[in-house]
């Protein structure tokens, strides 16, 4: 097993908080992970730190063989292999389903116009969405918007996908979509990772689940391991607080 | 009756006057065509650079900002105007303008661009950087037509007031609209021109007026 994700020792301080205490993660390529645990347990920004949209006080993290926390790595460059997918969506609103696609592949991967154009084409029609190509975000509802941020990630083919609870502001009705979408992704071969709480999901799609608490990651394991006979106490407590729901 | 109109509607006045108030017309659009993208961009500038993380350039930019809010722009154009030949340096009346205008206008266009800039959610830079984009990148295609749209209205209003603070050139004898208005008043012992000057003001400014309430409606109906 080759690991795509390299993470040791990572530690995060935001000023007096330290949020993270030390996480070991290794992520294998083509697998599934996926990260539960309680709000401020620090899952958020363990996914935040491996593209550096935070930055680790401490640790060493290297994904798709770079090395991501050196001085010398051009991070803008090194995030084109890092796709990543937001809680609030984040499409830019200015900017038709298309536009939002289009944008990294023009300025980042440096393609021409046309180029681009069929590329976020494809990825459009990969989520789904071929024929919101020219819709604003305003004018998509919310399963339909994740989904094209989803595309302006796979667009540029990236190594790893990160998740940041891609399904926690959606309505009930438009999840499926969207987990329709990683689930397809899944079975492509992409490594993903995931933080959420869409048990069914990582049940059958997880290679591996992770719960972290207060900074450290307490058990992982297979999904049926986690969820049915978790080792320790409070990874037994929090999976039965959300089981309730 | 009779006297208002000899004195402010006098016809054969205003055809006699027409080509100066018509070259003073064309030097406030020259002038304004100068100011306007002149403070408009450096106040970009400072609202750009205000979004950095470090005080030491913060700082020294809230002073700046702040200092030239509070100089009234007459005394800044009379001092750059009668002071700087004092240090042997002549700007001349239309530079005068152009420099003193700029220092004025990039510290309200700067506080009206921040504060637009301010508007846009983080999550929206946060999602290009995650693409690979550079922070400046991220600034130019992101956040900047975000914010400049979030602020139309304000930004509106100001180049408003600004078109009109150019008769502050006859100040400094730059033969902008008002100025020619004067000479042309001087050389007929009669207003007319003046009045000449006022409805012309009104006539091109009045479409900016109009667009600026369609949009600030626009702007509550989006609101409500």
């Amino acid at each position: 097993m080759t690991a795509i994700v390299k993470a040791y020792g990572v530690h995060k301080h935001f000023g007096h908080l330290h949020v993270l205490k030390g996480v070991d993660l290794e992520v294998a390529e083509r697998e599934l992970v996926f990260v539960i645990g309680p709000s401020g347990s620090g899952k958020s920004t363990l996914l935040r730190c491996l593209n550096r949209l935070e930055q680790p006080s401490s640790g060493s993290i290297e994904v798709a063989g770079i090395d991501m926390l050196s001085p010398k790595t051009d991070i803008n460059h090194a995030r084109q292999h890092i796709g990543m997918v937001f809680q609030s969506f984040n499409l830019y609103p200015h900017m038709t389903a298309l536009g939002n696609v289009m944008l990294a592949l023009r300025k980042v991967a440096g393609k021409g116009k046309a180029e681009a154009e069929t590329l976020a084409q494809a990825a459009l029609d990969r989520v789904g969405l071929a024929d919101r190509a020219h819709h604003r975000p305003a004018e998509l509802s919310g399963g339909q918007q994740q989904r094209v941020a989803i595309a302006r990630s796979i667009a540029l083919e990236p190594r790893v996908m990160l998740f940041d609870e891609p399904t926690s502001a959606l309505d009930p009705e438009l999840v499926g979509s969207v987990l329709a979408v990683m689930r397809d992704l899944r079975e492509s071969g992409m490594t993903m990772i995931v933080v959420s709480h869409e048990m069914g999901f990582a049940k059958n799609a997880a290679d591996r689940v992770i719960f972290m608490d207060d900074g450290l990651i307490v058990e992982q394991g297979p999904p049926a391991a986690i969820f049915d006979t978790p080792a320790h106490e409070r990874t037994r407590a929090f999976i039965g607080q959300i089981q309730q729901h | 009756m009779e006297e208002i109109v000899d004195n402010f509607f006098n016809v054969d006045i205003a055809v006699g006057a027409m080509s100066i108030v018509i070259d003073g017309l064309l030097n406030t659009i020259l002038l304004s065509l100068m100011v306007v993208p002149l403070g408009f961009l450096s106040g970009l500038g400072l609202a750009v650079m205000a979004q950095s993380k470090s005080r030491a350039v913060r700082w020294p930019l809230m002073a700046w900002v702040d200092f030239f809010r509070a100089f009234p722009p007459l005394v800044l154009l009379v001092l750059l105007f009668a002071g700087l030949p004092f240090m042997g340096l002549e700007l001349g009346g239309f530079a005068c303008v152009a420099v003193a205008f700029m220092l004025n206008n990039s510290a309200y266009y700067g506080e009206i661009l921040r504060a637009g800039i301010d508007s846009v959610p983080h999550g929206q830079i946060e999602a290009a950087r995650s693409t690979g984009l550079s922070g400046g990148q991220a600034m130019v295609y992101v956040v900047l037509p975000q914010a400049i749209r979030n602020v139309l209205p304000d930004l509106l209003s100001n180049t408003l007031e600004v078109v009109k603070l150019t008769s502050l050139g006859s100040v400094v004898a730059v033969p902008e609209l008002l100025y020619q208005a004067r000479q042309a008043q001087s050389a007929t012992f009669n207003p007319t021109p003046i009045v000449m000057a006022a409805v012309i003001y009104f006539l091109i400014l009045w479409p900016l007026v109009r667009l600026l309430s369609r949009l600030e409606n626009r702007a509550l109906a989006g609101r409500g």
